[in-house]
């Protein structure tokens, strides 16, 4: 049977178990009729040009994974920023693990997905935020028609959250292959400051594809620093749908680690709505063998006076394939718009691929944006230079690519997560180095 | 009384297309539609050989096959394709050997355009082989062309003198299906330029084509082709002008370049085609398919100015297939009031060592829209390859739009490829310093213009740089306060 036909058919019985009554029921119901007209994305799509999801697609996936499974945690806490004091909100194969999680109402909500949309207390929320800056598209909607279980955080006005909260999504191989759906949303209110480092990880080498949308709605004045670390095995596909919304003054960070997995596919959109809003993407990518990273981002500036900050730095080796695919959108309205876009990759080997497409749409004149993408390769003379200073080859390729990947890491504000990305990269480029020097 | 930059804005609201006048001159034009009787009468008006006709008819067929292409960033009422003459030519078709011998009132024609054919024949050195509505009607210098075993005609005498050479090359380079247009001019393309340089031959002067577009309801299919065998050179340019009309016109017209090894071609273009009154109605579409082939160590290198038509839809190519082998890339496009223009370049690194340059200026005014859409395609093979791209946007007003659109593909890596662009506006310190200094505002915009559009306009050649800066000021004005 055909992957969108079992889906189809295995929304019966997702619906039979969904309270028909609430309101969610009807947006899940559209959604569904969406993703029945539209189907999955093919190539033919502009937005999907360079990355085809056919070969992942043929899995028999299992939609509505149903095992309990529980997992060791010192098996899984490798896969955590553990040394230092967080929130964490875990799910194992798309269910809550109580036993791993430490989630909080006290003054803030970091919980789930689920009791949010049944319980009474958080209906005006859900009632303002759920699915309101989700794209219409194909995966968002199959996502919003699945939609159940994710992490809800709710940040209220003028709270400085202490410790960073993290987002965890396990999948045990339980099944053949399976199909996740996470669905988070996160509300920061005015002149709140929140840091959220989120995860996806398989435990063995089964399939999975996971298919998540986020929602960030962020207030006048807040701060957000998200962190997507992605790190995941060779069976492990995913599709990141993140929505950004931003009010005045605020400032949100996303910075997405792309150091493994199948196909990984990154949709992030932001929205400016307000003036002095400073969007900042940045992102690393470093893979090998046939994995393939897709970056599609989406900065649309509104409103005048803002600015975004984009900076991607891929390196490629074996016969893995990045594409870049950024736009901008500057509407007439939003004059005195600085909007700034980098995109720099390094080829390592010569079956490695890069497609680039960075996109301005541009309806302002007073306005300053530019962007710029390079592809090349490691500067010789500064490897020869490092050699006669003792410095083997290896050491110091692995030296130069840091050094290439630097500025964005530099941006990084949890020094723990800092640590953690710079050991992975010294594992990716198969060195032993600190590269603290 | 002071005169106001409002006084200024009016006048220019008001001021009209200036090359907008018609020619009466008997013409002979088929009845409106398309089918293979037509492809087929047009073949026989032509005398031309069986294969020319069954090639036509191939594209015909395949373009029947075919949808209009509508992934462009342009929005306008499509052509109905049965509602066009697809043949038109004066019916006094003199075969000439001087200037006087030429229809007085086209004459007349040429010197209200500033092209006086008299003067240029004398002063510019140019052999200008001029089209008006598909046919050829004069052609100058050829007698020293032809000392040098260049052929420069017509391509429909081309077909009938040198069928060899353009049976081997005609829709090598851009194929018959290609897409939608260029499979239409394929089927239908009354006339166009032939050249052909011999092995070594260094071309003495620079080749020029003027198309027009005159018949009213005709639409224009011109076939370009040009061959560059080994170790010569060519400079070919291509201009033009269109009288004001306000039904929609169509212009689909295919240039190939061949330059085989050690060969170089350039080939600048200023285009200036009724663009459409201040209200966006009227002007002219210009669906152009313009691709060249580079054999080792050759070279192609692309010069455009666009300031006309209402919509354009073009992409100068360059597919870098031998070693070696470089293709140039050098644009400006300039677009006010209701213009749409998606333009830009494609470049197929398919040899070792081959390199590429893009610099493209959009300039964008009134309620205009700009795009640049390139594509660099570095191929696994293709070692070493180099490109450097960089395309900047100026913005004039906020109800214009800039968009850029750059594919960059690379299976190599050994490639080096750098793309880089700015959006940005004339800065109001930039006119400051120059309003200091005694400039005024208009003439401070003209020379900023200038100065931003100055890495394109030095690649034209001498007698079209002079043409082009005129022209830039032209459609740019009124259009800043």
């Amino acid at each position: 049977m055909e992957l969108k036909d079992k889906i189809l058919s295995s929304y019966v019985a997702f619906e039979n178990e969904m309270d028909m009554n609430s309101d969610i029921h009807e947006i899940r119901t559209k959604a569904f009729e969406n993703f029945e007209k539209l189907g999955f994305p093919t190539k033919k799509l502009e937005a999907w040009k360079y990355t085809s999801l056919n070969p992942i697609l043929k899995n028999d996936f299992c939609i509505l994974p149903n095992k309990e499974v529980s997992v060791d945690l010192a098996e899984v806490r490798k896969y955590f920023i553990s040394d230092i004091d967080s929130y964490k909100v875990i799910f194992i194969d798309g269910k809550y693990s109580s036993f791993l999680s430490e989630t909080t109402h006290d003054t803030i909500d970091v919980c789930l997905m689920s009791a949010a949309l049944t319980k009474p207390k958080y209906k005006v929320v859900i009632e303002n935020y759920f699915n309101k800056i989700a794209k219409q598209d194909n995966l968002t909607s199959l996502n919003t028609a699945f939609a159940k279980e994710g992490a809800y955080i709710y940040i209220p006005k003028n709270v400085e959250v202490q410790k960073p909260i993290q987002i965890i999504n396990l999948t045990t191989g339980a099944e053949i292959a399976t199909m996740m759906q996470p669905r988070n949303l996160i509300v920061v209110e005015e002149n709140a400051h929140v840091q959220i480092i989120e995860r996806h990880q398989s435990l063995n080498s089964n399939a999975v594809l996971s298919n998540v949308v986020t929602e960030v709605f962020v207030g006048r004045n807040a701060t957000v620093d998200y962190y997507k670390i992605q790190n995941d095995n060779l069976n492990a596909s995913l599709v990141d749908n993140t929505y950004i919304e931003q009010k005045t003054n605020s400032e949100v960070s996303v910075h997405t680690f792309s150091f493994g997995g199948n196909i990984t596919r990154n949709n992030l959109n932001f929205y400016q709505r307000g003036e002095h809003i400073n969007s900042i993407l940045k992102g690393i990518t470093i893979i090998e063998e046939k994995q393939h990273v897709d970056h599609h981002t989406l900065v649309h500036h509104i409103e005048p006076n803002c600015e975004s900050h984009q900076d991607y730095k891929g390196i490629y080796d074996e016969r893995s394939t990045g594409v870049f695919n950024g736009k901008v959108i500057v509407e007439k309205e939003a004059q005195k718009t600085n909007a700034y876009q980098q995109n720099n990759n390094v080829l390592v080997s010569d079956k490695a691929t890069v497609n680039a497409k960075p996109q301005l749409e541009i309806f302002a004149d007073d306005v300053k944006c530019s962007h710029g993408c390079t592809i090349g390769q490691l500067d010789d003379d500064a490897l020869f230079y490092m050699q006669q200073r003792g410095i083997p080859k290896k050491e110091g390729k692995a030296l130069l690519m840091y050094a290439f990947a630097n500025t964005v890491l530099d941006s990084v504000k949890i020094p723990e997560v800092k640590k953690r990305i710079t050991k992975l990269i010294a594992q990716k480029l198969k060195v032993n180095i600190g590269f603290d020097l | 009384m002071k005169y106001t930059e409002d006084d200024l804005k009016e006048e220019l609201k008001t001021k009209q297309y200036e090359y907008g006048f018609y020619t009466d001159i008997e013409s002979e034009t088929f009845a409106k539609g398309l089918n293979e009787d037509v492809v087929r009468a047009i073949s026989k008006k032509k005398n031309e050989p069986e294969w020319m006709t069954n090639w036509r008819l191939e594209a015909y067929r395949g373009w029947t096959k075919m949808k209009e292409p509508e992934w462009a960033n342009v929005k306008y009422q499509k052509p109905n394709f049965q509602e066009i003459a697809y043949y038109s030519a004066p019916k006094k078709k003199p075969k000439l050997n001087s200037i006087d011998e030429v229809d007085p009132e086209m004459l007349a024609t040429f010197e209200k355009l500033g092209i006086s054919l008299a003067e240029q024949k004398r002063l510019a050195n140019v052999a200008v082989d001029i089209v008006m509505d598909s046919v050829s009607v004069a052609t100058t210098f050829k007698k020293t062309l032809a000392e040098k075993g260049i052929i420069f005609m017509p391509i429909s005498e081309a077909i009938q003198e040198y069928p060899e050479l353009v049976k081997k090359y005609m829709g090598s380079v851009v194929p018959t299906t290609d897409n939608f247009y260029a499979a239409l001019n394929s089927a239908v393309f009354s006339d166009g330029s032939f050249c052909y340089i011999p092995k070594g031959v260094k071309c003495p002067m620079e080749l020029s084509t003027y198309f027009r577009i005159n018949e009213g309801g005709t639409g224009q299919f011109e076939r370009t082709l040009v061959i560059a065998d080994k170790g010569s050179y060519v400079s070919y340019l291509e201009g033009c002008t269109a009288p004001q009309r306000d039904e929609n016109q169509l212009h689909a017209a295919v240039v190939e370049l061949i330059a085989l090894d050690d060969a170089e071609i350039k080939y600048s273009t200023v285009q200036n085609w009724f663009p459409g009154d201040a209200n966006g109605k009227g002007g002219v579409f210009n669906f152009v398919t313009k691709r060249g082939l580079c054999e080792t160590n050759a070279k192609i290198s692309w010069t455009q100015v666009e300031t006309g038509s209402a919509i354009t839809w073009k992409y100068p190519s360059c597919i870098l297939k031998g070693n070696n082998s470089v293709g140039e890339f050098y644009s400006i496009a300039v677009t006010n009031h209701f213009q749409q223009a998606d333009t830009g370049t494609k470049m197929i690194h398919l040899g070792k060592n081959t390199k590429s340059t893009i610099i493209s200026k959009g300039i964008s005014a009134g309620k205009s829209q700009n795009s640049y859409r390139g594509l660099v395609q570095i191929n696994s093979r293709a070692e070493n390859a180099r490109n450097f791209s960089q395309c900047d946007s100026l913005l004039m007003g906020n109800e214009c739009g800039a968009h850029t659109f750059p594919y960059i593909e690379v299976k190599n890596n050994t490639a080096q490829i750098e793309h880089e662009a700015t959006t940005s506006k004339i800065g109001e310190d930039q006119l400051f310093y120059c309003n200091q200094r005694g400039i005024d505002t208009e003439k401070a915009i003209a020379l900023i213009v200038n100065g931003f559009s100055k890495e394109v306009l030095n690649k034209l050649p001498m007698e079209f740089a002079v043409e082009a800066q005129k022209l830039l000021e032209i459609s740019l004005e009124g259009s800043v306060g």
